[in-house]
């Protein structure tokens, strides 16, 4: 696990520069989301989005990793209470 | 019932939130199986679910980070992942990714694109799906030859040995995979990564589709590492295309989040299905799922050539994409189920001997 995350580190690290190139210039059409009804995270995440594109990428690309990591981390447990050998597997063909 | 809409505020659409979770899950089945992102069902389905078609590809993308990172998790448990090849792809895929969508604005600038893409993914699938099962005949032919001399076939033999060729082409540095269990040339996996990352960026598509038969075909992966390996690629390059889409204002997060939650069950099942299934059981489903995704690509272009026609064939075609989707991932659930129930079986009758 320790050496998975290192891995995703380095790798995430060299693809920064390239993610400030993709992201390049923004598209002529602007579109800004309505924030009047809303209250509380939803609110607060609209308005980030409204104020700074910048700021929303930036939490995106940290949230979704982080969210992906939990989620499958939780699933990874329950799927071990199954009881079958989820270390090796037994398969070795083409 | 309004319970069961959620409001997704940056689109600005109220959205059937079962249908996020469903979704999410049945592509992490599929992709966890595969080796893909599938961007190619994901993104018809979050448009017939309500959400604006930019949308549906920034939050398709997204999501397909964290999916492909769950995914990866679980596969590398199984030592189905070689870090080293993904790392040393990363760097031709990413510089094949932007030509790509360079050649893409120039397309735009002479007009007629939709078509031209479009056309280029057809081939391209017929392509990959005529090397899937002309492979599998390949081997099946080695089989029946070997039962017929009274020999068994290795269990690693491959038909289509195109990677042995290319393996010779020792160009310095010549560089070890001891994971993939492949020796080549260091621009033979950038090489195909810049070629599989160019079409995937002429195609608009993440390119899993892609760069899963170019890792067994191409450079000799064994199925389940490339199935794994290629996930990690996917994981990487799926917050690249997180940070473009986000930061041009294209992705409802929220709607990826919720698809994260069945993605992530979805992803374990699909990874751990590939325990119970042999390579080229792996590769038929493949196989399927290519002509599937053909078909609706077909679908799309007459559609646009014939207006009258073009109501019922979209329609058909997302129908077709939908059906597969639930398709592929109920077989793969019914393999994990099965593996499963025999593998208990047998630790059980292990215990009652001892």
């Amino acid at each position: 696990m320790r050496n998975f995350i290192s891995k995703s580190i380095a790798l995430g690290l060299l693809l920064l520069p390239s993610h400030l190139l993709a992201a390049g210039e923004q598209g002529g059409m602007v579109i800004v989301a309505d924030s009047r009804n809303l209250t509380g995270l939803t609110a607060w995440w609209v308005n980030i989005y409204n104020e700074s594109h910048f700021y929303f990428a930036l939490l995106t690309v940290v949230t979704i990793p982080l969210a992906g990591a939990i989620l499958g981390g939780i699933a990874d447990l329950v799927m071990s209470r199954t009881g079958i050998d989820l270390r090796s597997r037994s398969l070795r063909e083409n | 019932m309004s319970w069961l809409y959620v409001l997704l505020p940056i689109a600005g659409v109220h959205v059937w939130w079962p249908g996020l979770v469903i979704l999410g899950l049945c592509v992490g089945v599929i992709g966890g199986f595969f080796g893909m992102g599938g961007a190619w069902m994901v993104t018809p389905a979050l448009n017939v679910l309500g959400l604006p078609m930019a949308f549906a590809i920034g939050t398709d993308i997204t999501h397909m980070a964290g999916k492909s990172l769950i995914s990866t998790m679980r596969h590398a448990k199984f030592g189905n992942v070689d870090y080293k090849l993904s790392l040393i792809m990363v760097f031709g895929t990413v510089g094949g990714l932007e030509i790509g969508a360079r050649n893409i604005m120039w397309l735009e600038r002479i007009g007629k694109i939709d078509l031209y893409v479009r056309c280029g993914y057809l081939v391209l699938l017929t392509a990959i799906a005529w090397l899937v099962f002309s492979d599998v005949l390949k081997r099946q032919k080695k089989d029946r030859a070997a039962r017929a001399a009274g020999r068994t076939v290795d269990h690693l033999t491959t038909g289509i040995e195109w990677y042995k060729t290319l393996q010779q082409i020792r160009i310095p540095p010549v560089v070890n995979f001891p994971r993939a269990g492949i020796r080549c040339s260091l621009w033979l996996p950038v090489g195909v990564a810049f070629f599989t990352g160019w079409l995937a960026g002429v195609l608009g598509i993440g390119g899993g589709l892609i760069r899963m038969p170019s890792l067994i075909y191409l450079i000799g992966c064994p199925t389940h590492i490339a199935v794994g390996t290629d996930l990690f690629e996917i994981a990487v390059s799926g917050l690249y295309g997180a940070a473009t889409y986000s930061y041009k204002g294209r992705v409802e997060l929220w709607a990826a989040f919720i698809m994260l939650i069945g993605a992530a069950v979805g992803a374990q099942i699909g990874a751990v299905a590939t325990k119970y299934v042999k390579g080229y059981g792996i590769r038929i489903f493949f196989g399927w799922a290519v002509i599937g995704c053909d078909i609706s690509i077909l679908m799309k272009i007459i559609a646009a050539t014939r207006p009258s026609l073009k109501t019922v064939l979209d329609l058909s075609a997302t129908i077709l994409i939908l059906g597969l989707v639930t398709l592929l991932s109920l077989v793969i659930v019914l393999k994990f189920v099965m593996g499963v129930r025999e593998e208990l079986a047998l630790k059980r009758a292990e215990v009652m001997v001892a």
